[in-house]
């Protein structure tokens, strides 16, 4: 097939990812407006309000550094191309074996290091409140993210996404405790990473209730519509991330022909649209928690997380 | 419907009983971090249907009618009876908003995960012979029972004790169930073990909350002479 | 390549007379630290020269000088030369550094003369090849920097921290003492190649092992003989702090290698189960710990302690896959913690150097009176930031590089056949990836209080950069870390030899592997290519300036930021800008401290008012002066040493007794004495 044909993909897929990240975020935001019977934005809301941002004028603080003007561009960077290494609609593509997933928990970790950073730059409580609060939730997600890691690695045999995609396709893993403790744990640390409900709030402005807000309160002009659009990357992350380990379905194998590309494309699409509903419909049934109960939230995740492992390590079936 | 055992193999029949086995486990986990009342008493609703669900399957799977009876009892009875009765109980008390200090979640999770590794261990390596798939259901029950008993010793409030010795019990009739050509009147007297016990327990709620006002067993320590 | 180091000690020596003799001139600074760095050099290059022989046998070198029937064994295998790069590269780099920051010293005839004896007693102590040898300059390097942490000795915190490490290095010695004397055998075979091939029982083995954990975990950091750590390494000047903390932990990991892996003879499981657990659980207390304190070395020397600790839980997975007989996943495992060990070093020593540029600029090491310092310090901001993100383990730097070929380690272990290891495992990896996440946090507090946002203080509001020597040492270290972070693969390689004589194998060869990446077992289990990644980021990172500045605005405006209009209050009632509505250190830490510490270390918080006499919360509307106090204990104290004091001091009173007895009994205590050995002998003899 040579190498264009496999470039030409690796590049869609980088593209896709960010075309398609503002799209399902707007569309959670639809649902959930239609579920609490608002009006709600247009579909398309993100991409005028990004496209606004980025011939609006950048007013920064007096007192910050070069560190918050480069900050949106590395937090944007890292978390675009952990995006890209994530398999959407087929698997192996041309770079994917550049990192495995510990690569993108840690590229992760690298944004969320460089958000935490820049929000301090600026000198106020908001940028503080808003750091404590993530290095709080971070470093029980950051874990348990890892004992996921552990757990369907060990199941695959594999640390590479694709492979482990490949695999769970396969159906050669079967129906394990362990994937289920997996699951349950990676759903709890996707809501915790992406600043859901109930562990964040995403359209809040309330000091007491900001995490994330909190943190980039202070960007404006392009800077926040880059800090906007890793935001959005990272909720259809977590989102393929799950799809292509538990519900790999219809995902494209390497070296497909074309009809197994658009099978895979569309399957993508449907998947994101069933992980949008869900996620707004749990929004919606939720309410925001205190503070302090979101590490019991998030550690039991990493509870859970960790008993998978363990259970591999004792049994292999489990 | 014993007559869909055939058409399944029997891995996917043996897998499928494991994994409810397994989402039994997930569910007293689920059982140890809520904090409140209500809460505790729906996630048993659901330990009792996930209950009903694996002892159907093992009717199913070893073509046992009786224990289609044991699972009707547990989806019917505990599913939906008990709980209802629990949660009217708890409102009457004016207890249902009622939010538990539990000493740290994350800690009685941890304990717990130690304890599954425990009967883990102490199955997968005493009884060697047996097939792999079969100790680890009888292992996952010993967890059930432990993540039980876990849930009673940690819990002040006797609704949650209830709702611990259930579950406990629940792991008692999944060992049960997997344990094939377990007889009918075994079954039966311990569900209505279950139910006296719950009846006595209810009737002593009552009675301990019209004499001291709460229904926080550590009041009742005051009479043992261990409070002072 | 031995005679080299051999010469490179002895010029380190005569440094050491020059420094001692003429320690007060100004251009003594320039000779010591300079030629220190000069032979540090040399001895680097001999190293890596060892390195690139190959196979070849290396003779052990016999001066005939020590014990009369031993000599002076040297010997310098490719474990010793791994190690040696990793002591002079620190060396030369903590030298350059000195050139310049040595220059504020107001006592410098206290560091002088010790400072290159140091240097050379951690070389020698790594080619040392019999007991005696490696005890005396084990000794000679406590001792040396028993010294220079004392060279600030008319501070109280100072003489204490000093008092708390002599008694410590010397258990530890004498753990050492014991190992040695134990593998010695009976007929006292001191030089270690008669140890190897002595082959000594399972159960002499594993005592040896224990005691090995002790003698040199205490001079690492293992918890709970970490408590000198914190005290001796802040309080020595930075030169030395980075020395201490990058270096000399390393040469105790060394130490630990040497006996364990190689001269104890066949390793059990639960050696590996026991390392693996005080390695795991040094690396979450050591972190927590560094996120609780405010002062910058402090924080620094409990870092060290979680990075002792991972190194740690590499070397029990190595020991137990070891046992089992999976010498490939062995080896991954012990070049896992031998790449953290020489990763250390490199961010370690730059975060050190830093510290003590901050310390020199602002004249404070309190973490709650610093910020702003990125303006101030634009050029030295820069290696610290990328030290910062190497040791959080952020990809694609080398702190990640280390910590994946960990926790890939980790990946192979449940083939591991024995039960408290299945347990044991995923539970340690766990508190790995805890310690990982706590690094993150931690450092993001450290060096986002110290060098972003505005001045806590009037202190650091005039700070001034710091000289070109340090910051050279600086930039020079902190470029090897993205080095060593982008290209694992050379590194891996480089190691090779010494898992090979180690366990008779290592990690695939990395060379010749497209794009540079590292796999660690095979390519159909991970894979890890931090070159392409990091040209991803930074492809994608300019892409999206290059388009925004293009397409989109480039307009940059400056204004005050929104703070509730708490602003210009501050700035009417704080000319030196002291008080602030910027968050404090413990502020930030407050949430992380509240859920993990509120158990293990009792942290609490106080708010005290201070009303005319009471501490009470005073009536609204009456101002009042309040200060918030973060208490917490090391359990270290509680749990271990206080009671061991007191059973020591209740052991001395009982022998105080024997003080008073009359010449009569004293003889009979001799005479019982001289006739239980002599039955004994005459008995087992």
């Amino acid at each position: 097939m040579g190498l264009i044909v496999p470039l030409f993909l690796q590049f869609a897929q980088m593209a896709l990812v960010l075309a398609a990240a503002p799209l399902l975020t707007g569309f959670v935001r639809v649902l959930k407006a239609r579920l609490q019977r608002r009006a709600g934005p247009p579909l398309l809301q993100m991409y005028r309000d990004i496209a606004k941002l980025t011939v609006k004028d950048v007013i920064v603080a007096t007192d910050s550094s070069w560190l918050f003007r480069t900050a949106p561009y590395l937090i944007f960077a890292t978390t675009w191309v952990a995006a890209a290494l994530v398999p959407s609609f087929g698997t192996n593509m041309l770079f994917s074996w550049s990192g495995d997933l510990i690569v993108i928990v840690a590229l992760l970790g690298t944004a969320r290091f460089f958000q935490m950073l820049a929000a301090l730059d600026i000198g106020t409580a908001f940028g503080g409140i808003g750091v404590s609060r993530e290095a709080m939730f971070a470093s029980l997600a950051e874990p348990a993210m890892l004992m996921i890691v552990f757990t369907v690695a060990l199941v695959a045999g594999s640390s590479q996404l694709s492979d482990i995609s490949n695999f769970m396709h396969s159906g050669a893993a079967g129906l394990r405790l362990s994937l289920a403790l997996g699951l349950v744990a990676l759903v709890i640390v996707a809501i915790a990473e992406t600043g859901r409900f109930p562990v964040d709030n995403p359209a809040t402005h309330l000091e007491l209730t900001m995490v994330h807000e909190a943190m980039v309160l202070e960007y404006s002009g392009r800077h926040l519509a880059l800090i906007e659009l890793a935001h959005a990357l990272k909720l259809l992350l977590y989102i393929s991330l799950i799809a292509c380990i538990f519900a790999p379905l219809g995902i494209a194998p390497p070296g497909a022909a074309l009809p197994a590309l658009v099978l895979g494309l569309v399957t993508y699409g449907v998947k994101l649209a069933a992980g949008a509903i869900l996620l707004a419909g749990f929004e919606t049934t939720i309410a925001k928690m205190r503070v302090f109960r979101v590490p019991n939230f998030v550690g039991a995740a990493l509870m859970l997380a960790l008993l998978g492992t363990l259970l591999l390590f004792v049994s292999a079936t489990l | 419907m014993g007559f869909l055992a055939p058409l399944l193999s029997t891995e996917t029949s043996l897998s499928v009983a494991h994994v409810l086995a397994g989402g039994l486990v997930l569910v007293s986990f689920m059982m140890l971090y809520q904090d409140r009342l209500s809460s505790v008493i729906n996630v048993l609703a659901l330990h009792s249907a996930v209950l009903g669900f694996a002892v159907g399957w093992q009717a199913i799977i070893q073509n046992a009618p009786e224990l289609y009876i044991t699972a009707g009892l547990a989806l019917g009875f505990k599913a939906i009876v008990i709980p209802l009765a629990l949660h009217r109980m708890v409102e009457k008390l004016g207890i249902h908003r009622q939010v538990e200090a539990v000493g740290g979640i994350s800690l009685t999770m941890l304990a717990g995960i130690g304890l599954v590794a425990l009967s883990m261990v102490v199955m997968l390596r005493t009884a060697a012979h047996a097939d792999a798939l079969a100790r680890e259901d009888v292992a996952l029950a010993l967890s059930v029972i432990l993540l039980g008993m876990l849930m009673m010793v940690t819990r002040r409030n006797a609704v949650s004790q209830i709702a611990g010795f259930m579950s406990l019990e629940n792991g008692l009739i999944l060992a049960a169930a997997g344990a094939q050509g377990m007889p009918l009147v075994v079954e039966i007297s311990v569900a209505f073990s279950i139910l006296i016990a719950f009846i006595v327990i209810g009737v002593f709620l009552f009675r301990i909350r019209e004499r001291f006002d709460t229904v926080d067993s550590t009041t009742l320590d005051a009479f043992r002479g261990e409070m002072q | 390549m031995t005679p080299v180091i051999l010469f490179c000690a002895l010029a380190w020596f005569a440094l050491g007379g020059i420094g001692m003799l003429w320690g007060r001139r100004d251009v003594t600074r320039v000779v010591v630290y300079g030629g220190t760095l000069a032979v540090a050099g040399i001895a680097l290059l001999a190293a890596f020269f060892q390195l690139g022989l190959g196979d070849a046998p290396v003779p052990t070198l016999v001066l005939p000088l020590g014990l009369p029937w031993l000599g002076m064994n040297f010997h310098l295998d490719d474990l010793a030369a791994v190690f040696l790069i990793i002591t002079n590269l620190g060396a030369a780099a903590a030298s350059l550094y000195a050139i310049g920051y040595g220059r504020h010293e107001h006592e410098p005839w206290r560091i002088l003369p010790f400072y290159p004896v140091f240097i050379a007693a951690m070389n020698l102590v790594i080619v040392a090849a019999d007991a005696y040898d490696f005890l005396v300059f084990w000794e000679l390097m406590s001792l040396a920097s028993w010294a220079l942490v004392m060279a600030h000795h008319n501070q109280q915190e100072t003489r204490r921290a000093g008092v708390t490490y002599l008694l410590m290095a010397d258990a530890g010695t004498l753990a050492l003492l014991l190992a040695f004397g134990l593998l010695a055998g009976a007929h006292g075979h001191y030089d270690f190649a008669a140890m190897q091939a002595a082959h000594p029982s399972p159960a002499v083995g594993a005592v040896v092992m224990v005691l090995v954990l002790i003698g040199a975990g205490s001079k690492a950091g293992l918890v709970p003989l970490h408590v000198w750590l914190p005290r001796a390494h802040p309080a020595a000047p930075s030169q030395v702090s980075a020395l201490m903390s990058g270096v000399m932990t390393k040469v105790a990991i060394y130490a630990f290698i040497r006996i364990v892996f190689d001269l104890a003879g066949p390793v059990a499981w639960w050696w590996g189960l026991v390392v693996l657990i005080a390695g795991g659980v040094t690396a979450v207390l050591g972190v927590l710990y560094a996120l609780m304190e405010d002062d910058i070395k402090t924080i620094l020397a409990y870092s060290t302690i979680e990075n002792v600790g991972l190194i740690f839980v590499g070397l029990g997975l190595a020991l137990a896959f070891k046992a089992d007989g999976m010498v490939v996943a062995a080896a991954l495992a012990l070049t896992a913690a031998l790449f953290h060990a020489l990763n250390h070093m490199l961010f370690k020593s730059t975060l050190f150097f830093g510290a003590g540029a901050i310390q020199h600029a602002t004249g404070t090491r309190d973490l709650s009176k610093l910020g702003g310092l990125i303006r101030r310090m634009q050029i030295s901001a820069v290696p610290m930031l990328i030290a910062a993100m190497a040791i959080a383990a952020l990809p694609p730097l080398n702190g990640f590089a280390s910590e994946w070929l960990l926790l890939q380690a980790i990946l192979l272990s449940p083939a591991l056949p024995q039960f408290g290891l299945k347990l044991a495992v995923p539970a340690v990896g766990a508190l790995v990836a805890l310690s990982a996440a706590f690094a993150a946090a931690c450092f993001v507090r450290f060096f986002g209080i110290a060098y972003l946002g505005r001045p806590r203080s009037g202190a650091a509001a005039a700070a001034h950069e710091t000289d070109v020597f340090s910051r050279g040492a600086m930039i020079g270290l902190a470029a090897l870390c993205i080095a060593a972070g982008v290209l694992p693969g050379l590194v891996v390689d480089l190691l090779a030899p010494v898992t090979q004589s180690l366990l008779g194998a290592h990690v695939p060869s990395q060379r010749g592997l497209s794009w540079l990446t590292i796999i660690p077992v095979s390519a159909s289990r991970s894979s890890y290519d931090p070159l392409l990644i990091f040209i991803f980021i930074a492809v994608s990172g300019s892409l999206a300036a290059l388009a925004l500045h293009r397409f989109g605005s480039r307009v940059i405006r400056r204004a005050p930021f929104w703070g509730c209009g708490f602003r210009g209050l501050e700035e009417a009632s704080a000319p030196d800008r002291a008080i602030g509505t910027q968050y404090s250190p413990s502020g930030l830490a407050q949430p992380i401290r509240r859920v993990f510490a509120s158990v293990v270390f009792r942290a609490r918080d106080d708010v005290v008012f201070r009303a005319r006499d009471d501490e009470m919360m005073p009536a609204s509307g009456r101002p009042v002066p309040t200060s918030f106090v973060s208490r917490w204990i090391d359990p270290a104290w509680g749990l271990f040493y206080t009671p061991m004091v007191a059973l020591i001091g209740q052991i001395a009173d009982r022998a105080n007794r024997l003080q008073f007895l009359s010449i009569r009994r004293y003889l009979g205590f001799v005479f019982a004495a001289l006739v239980a050995l002599l039955a004994w002998n005459a008995l087992w003899g």
